[in-house]
């Protein structure tokens, strides 16, 4: 296998790129992601190297990308359409709840939407509220969509090619904060590139990694973090500078979500903490500590903490202020080590 | 805040649409425009849409006052072929007939009749090539029934009973089946537009030859998903043929709430670039010449079309709204289309080629036909009294594999069955 170094963008760009020359069936579409490759890059050169009618731009239309895509996957296609951020997902949400995530249960598999849409989520990057949310859990509350949140380039690649070539539709949200290189939440402090991360070696050729199988980022003994997307970063470089002996789970599938690897952590440390990016309230930390009182009451010696964004649009200028940073975090850690 | 007055200005007014009659009215439609036959002829169908403009917002009509087949739109379709499509369209309405029944009778939850509007889906459907796709709305049971499908299998779904394919899990009459060209219905309005584009995209993309044909309501042509569709086929110049069954009512809001005051909804087709027909949707040759037209416009690669069927819905929108609540009793018998079954019967009579006999026998025969279909299907169950899929079938195709939580909440759902039937209760 040749072995080459990429960043997040050059690993979802090669996994796309696999993809197309392997089946086909796959068509990339979007706003932006044809001849000029994606205001990220995630496309370049895609449709110089497949043609233009498996890789081309779109209106600007997300109820008419999503929908294409539907009739697409009815036609026998594997779409891969592009939100261009999260924030625009809105107006193709009723192509999604009500028709893609529903196809293969109202016509019993008549249909299926075998769709994977790709779309930048989270801040950190100055966007501002309308490039900055992290609308996962609106995801994993309807019934028949796979939610996927990659935290490496490595897991990028292998989770992306998974969900293209899964038979349901899956919402693949890119931490486009480390696009780049994995934020420690030190936002004053220099950017890493992720050439120093061990995760940035990526096979070019294909490979996947099951869906709904969590990794155990650092393990420990004192408690255990679940957490994904950016805020995997954060939190490791927290737990490291705190010295505490925590146990950093990236989920990377939120549905399926991986519960044996959580059971199993919770029960060993005792204590859980949920870290996201996305609003409080509802969000997909509160699922995460129900289930865990739910089924590790009795190993727990301290009340599950949530440590996550703020219930208040993403800002602008106070943007750090917003994020949840070493700060929470770590003050989260201090009181749940205290209990 | 108070705003001060400008009384040297006129006051604005919100406009509320209304329709021109309600319950109790004496209805007139002698303000509708019923062009003569051929006022806008056929055009050449790679036309640019930019010179036929006037055909969005005339109408094509084929069948004149003497109910003869007329002008450059006639289709000239043989007797054989007038007859299948006189008995389809019978067909359909003795089915929908029976079905109402079933629902009044308890048999079902919920129905929806065509009535009034069959040649928009029976005529445009012998149009099409049997491998051209079909995005229906609700009311497009008559492709169902010019295909061909078995009616048992359609009731079987209406009963949600043992043997519906679809495992009773969608509201009587959102069929599904694939192998007749005809997608999954959705309850959601004009989600279908967008996909039968897609469809369209993915057909040509490929160099297949099969065209996407797919069908809403005018009133939900105010869905945005209507005008994606429209945008997305107009830029990628998709095999697709938009139809809106302009039946003037939507539930109980008129189709002025769509903006039918202000335009016809063929005219929608203008600013986009994509050719538009209005069509007398009462006119079984003119729908049938009308969809000809545009599948084999889409068929050269020569651009999307939107057609307005203008009909009207002779019934209520479905078994669960009355529409004596809010329309005038008398409008379906006063409207000045007619009605499509009967038009074409008078076409064929003049034609020599039926008779009042005939007709009154196959009525009969095709009212048989549905009540032995009923009494097949019957036998599998009826909502609510009978046989249906089993309990552990509501927790199938959420995913392709079930992932654990579904497993844990089936098996919880079954021990509530036990709590409720008793311990020895098994899953059937």
């Amino acid at each position: 296998m040749a072995i080459k170094t990429m960043n997040m963008i050059e690993a979802i760009n090669s996994a796309m790129d696999n993809m197309l020359e392997r089946d086909n069936g796959v068509v990339i579409m979007g706003e932006d992601v044809g001849y000029f490759g994606g205001v990220f890059r995630a496309t370049a050169g895609l449709q110089e190297k497949h043609g233009k009618t498996r890789v081309f731009d779109t209106p600007i239309s997300e109820c008419g990308i999503i929908g294409v895509s539907v009739g697409m996957s009815a036609y026998g296609l594997r779409p891969v359409p592009e939100i261009q951020f999260a924030d625009y997902i809105y107006p193709g949400l009723d192509q999604l709840v009500s028709e893609a995530a529903r196809m293969r249960y109202r016509s019993a598999a008549d249909y299926i939407c075998p769709m994977t849409i790709r779309s930048p989520f989270g801040g950190g990057i100055f966007g501002g509220q309308t490039h900055s949310q992290s609308p996962e859990s609106l995801f994993t509350h309807m019934c028949g969509v796979k939610t996927v949140i990659p935290a490496t380039p490595y897991d990028a690649k292998g989770l992306l090619i998974a969900s293209i070539e899964d038979n349901d539709p899956v919402v693949f949200f890119e931490p486009k904060r480390i696009y780049n290189g994995p934020f420690s939440g030190y936002y004053d402090r220099p950017v890493e590139p992720w050439s120093k991360h061990a995760a940035s070696a990526v096979p070019e050729e294909y490979y996947r990694i099951e869906l709904g199988k969590a990794s155990v980022v650092r393990e420990g003994d004192a408690l255990t973090i679940l957490t994904y997307g950016t805020m995997v970063h954060v939190v490791s470089a927290v737990v490291a500078d705190m010295g505490v002996d925590a146990e950093v789970i990236d989920l990377r599938t939120l549905l399926p979500l991986d519960i044996d690897a959580i059971e199993m952590s919770v029960r060993k440390t005792g204590r859980c903490m949920v870290v996201h990016e996305a609003t409080r309230t509802s969000g997909f930390g509160a699922e995460l500590a129900a289930l865990v009182q739910e089924r590790c009451f009795y190993s727990l010696e301290a009340p599950v903490e949530r440590v996550t964004g703020f219930d208040t649009p993403y800002p602008h200028s106070l943007e750090w202020a917003y994020f949840p940073g070493p700060i929470r975090i770590g003050t989260a850690i201090e009181k749940i080590m205290k209990e | 805040m108070a705003e001060q007055k400008r009384t040297n200005l006129t006051p604005l007014r919100l406009h509320v649409p209304e329709p021109k009659y309600r319950p109790g009215d004496d209805v007139d439609f002698s303000d509708v425009i019923v062009p003569p036959v051929d006022a806008v002829p056929m055009p050449d169908e790679a036309v640019h849409p930019s010179l036929i403009h006037p055909l969005a917002f005339g109408m094509i009509r084929v069948l004149d006052e003497n109910h003869k087949a007329m002008g450059s739109w006639n289709p000239n379709l043989t007797a054989d072929r007038l007859r299948l499509m006189l008995r389809n369209m019978m067909l359909l309405r003795a089915f929908d007939d029976r079905m109402f029944r079933a629902q009044r009778q308890g048999k079902t939850s919920f129905y929806m009749k065509s009535t009034g509007e069959e040649a928009t889906s029976v005529a445009t459907t012998m149009a099409l090539d049997r491998g051209d796709m079909c995005f229906p709305s609700y009311r497009q049971q008559g492709i169902l029934i010019t295909r061909e499908y078995p009616m048992v299998k359609m009731m079987n779904q209406i009963y949600s009973n043992s043997a519906d394919h679809m495992k009773g899990r969608q509201l009587p009459i959102m069929y599904s089946a694939p192998e007749y060209g005809f997608f999954s219905v959705s309850g959601n309005l004009t989600t279908q537009y967008p996909q039968a584009v897609g469809w369209a995209m993915a057909s040509a993309s490929k160099g297949d030859t099969r065209i996407a044909a797919a069908w809403c309501g005018e009133g939900s042509t105010a869905e945005g998903d209507f005008h994606s569709a429209l945008t997305f086929a107009a830029v990628f110049n998709a095999p697709v043929v938009m139809q809106v069954v302009n039946n003037q009512w939507a539930i109980s809001s008129f189709s002025g709430f769509a903006g039918s005051e202000r335009a016809t909804f063929a005219a929608r087709a203008v600013g986009y670039g994509v050719a538009g027909l209005r069509v007398d949707g009462n006119d079984p040759l003119a729908v049938y010449a009308a969809m000809q037209w545009a599948a084999n416009r889409a068929r050269t690669n020569s651009g999307p079309t939107l057609i307005e069927y203008f009909t009207y819905r002779a019934e209520g929108h479905s078994t669960s709204d009355d529409p004596s609540a809010y329309r005038a009793a008398e409008e379906f018998a006063k409207w000045p289309m007619g009605d499509p079954v009967d038009r074409l019967k008078q076409h064929l009579i003049v034609m020599g080629e039926w008779d009042e006999a005939r007709h009154t026998a196959q009525g009969q025969e095709l009212a048989d036909e549905v009540k032995t279909a009923q009494k097949e299907a019957e036998k599998n169950g009826t909502l609510g009294h009978g046989l249906h899929h089993p309990f552990e079938s509501m927790f199938e195709d959420v995913f392709e594999h079930q992932p654990w939580h579904l497993k844990e909440q089936c098996a919880q759902m079954l021990d509530e069955q036990r709590n409720k039937f008793g311990p020895d209760w098994e899953p059937k």
